[in-house]
């Protein structure tokens, strides 16, 4: 007897319109467009002016129903994984729930920073492979501006706020949906990246305030090296348990954190990088929004189609990390709506682009 | 091939850089170009040629050509 599997029969994805570009942060900040994009591979982000991280998930879903034709009250479970949720309680999933009109839904957010789209993505697959339930929807979702410091060079170039959502459905065919996750955590990294503030260790009062407490910490230099081998052994292994190699992946889709740790994953698994999703150029790092963001725009340009093995893997704060295997089965749109088509032709042109700066990078040192 | 020439041909890959820049005396940040992230990939990449582990501590102390060259050698018992 088969297992019951989930499949993702819906994908859409939001974010805002504002764009801060590297030259606006060259006004705020010591340093350089040039600067980033040769280390990053970040180019521009977008940022949320006026509302919360549910707004950003509200247009996600909106765009998914219109994708999909499927009605708010048919959802039966809500899973949102952020880090910026609006406010400690009631949960986002409460919030979007409200917004939407999401009748018949019971839901819960889920913390795991970077990871927390492939935390919940397999969180929801449980519910759908118990039997229990038939409609699952999954979104990654966070507003990172709220809590970015925008004077401090080393981070507020890094991150930016976007949504993106996927809905989960039980699928008879064997072939398809997800097939196996890696996970990993490591509380000892925990100290390398983190919010100090406003949890009940240190509540928010003048000094957190005075202190910048309240901000993203990161050490740059440690999370890099356990990043880059994470994310990298984590994906080859997922590969390797099952009896895979490089060349039965059609599409990695990496957490979008850094193109070089993007680049070495791919390397690592033997992949050529027409095979990799990126779309850091454009949006930064979006927390738990850069895979369910990257899956929906490729979907959108018919790049990611029915069939397509797909590996999706993640690195982030605990430590969390790991690797999600699925075989794609959503037919793609008939065209792409008009704010993804202008990208859908460059997609492949501006990834090669961006790898090649990172390479001449280091002319200079020459 | 000696721990040094294979030290010097390890930075002249990975940074990039032509083989009589990379001299003792060399800073990995000030004289060769790279960035913190650069000298991480560069100590990783030692790891792997080399076969060995370096805790986060030794790393931050390497930074020089010179720096990663006495370390090497005094890790590999070949001081």
């Amino acid at each position: 007897m088969g297992q019951r599997r989930a499949t993702i029969t819906a994908v859409g994805h939001y974010v805002p319109e504002k764009v801060l570009t590297n030259f606006d942060l060259e006004k705020m900040v010591d340093t350089s467009d040039e600067w980033i994009r040769t280390r990053t591979g970040i180019r521009e982000r977008r940022i949320l002016e006026k509302g919360a991280t549910s707004d950003l998930a509200v247009e996600a879903i909106k765009r998914l129903f219109e994708n999909s034709g499927v009605a708010p009250d048919e959802i039966e479970v809500l899973i949102v994984a952020t880090v910026t949720p609006d406010m400690f309680f009631p949960s986002t999933a409460a919030v979007i729930q409200e917004k939407l009109g999401l009748k018949k839904a019971w839901g819960f957010d889920l913390s795991a920073a970077c990871s927390g789209f492939i935390y919940a993505l397999i969180t929801g697959a449980q519910f759908i492979e118990s039997g229990n339930y038939k409609k699952v929807l999954v979104v990654g979702a966070d507003k990172m501006s709220s809590i970015v410091d925008y004077t401090d060079r080393n981070t507020c170039v890094l991150f930016g706020d976007a949504a993106g959502a996927v809905l989960l459905e039980p699928t008879d065919d064997p072939e398809y949906g997800i097939i196996d996750h890696v996970f990993y955590m490591d509380g000892s990294g925990g100290k390398y990246l983190y919010m100090p503030g406003g949890g009940s260790l240190n509540p928010p009062s003048h000094e957190t305030v005075d202190k910048k407490m309240h901000y993203i910490y990161q050490d740059g230099r440690a999370v890099f090296k356990v990043a880059v081998v994470g994310m990298a052994d984590v994906s080859a292994e997922i590969v390797e348990r099952n009896g895979l190699t490089g060349k039965d992946i059609d599409w990695l889709v990496p957490h979008q954190a850094n193109l070089r740790i993007i680049t070495a994953t791919a390397e690592r698994m033997g992949l050529d990088l027409s095979k990799v999703m990126i779309n850091i150029d454009r949006y930064g790092n979006t927390t738990a929004a850069t895979i369910p963001l990257c899956l929906s725009e490729y979907w959108e340009c018919g790049k990611l189609k029915p069939g397509h093995m797909v590996v999706m893997s993640a690195f982030g704060a605990g430590y969390t990390w790991g690797a999600v295997l699925m075989r794609w089965s959503l037919p793609n749109p008939p065209k792409p709506r008009p704010d993804v088509a202008r990208y859908c032709e460059e997609m492949d042109s501006r990834r090669f682009e961006m790898v090649e700066e990172l390479k001449i990078k280091n002319e200079v040192g020459k | 091939m000696d721990i040094e020439a294979k030290v010097k041909q390890i930075i002249v890959n990975k940074l990039n850089v032509s083989e009589d820049k990379v001299v003792p005396e060399a800073s990995f940040i000030n004289d060769l170009g790279a960035d913190s992230l650069d000298t991480v990939e560069l100590v990783m990449e030692f790891e792997k040629e080399f076969g060995i582990q370096v805790p986060d501590e030794d790393a931050e102390k390497i930074r020089t050509v010179g720096d990663a060259i006495n370390y090497l050698k005094q890790k590999l018992g070949q001081a």
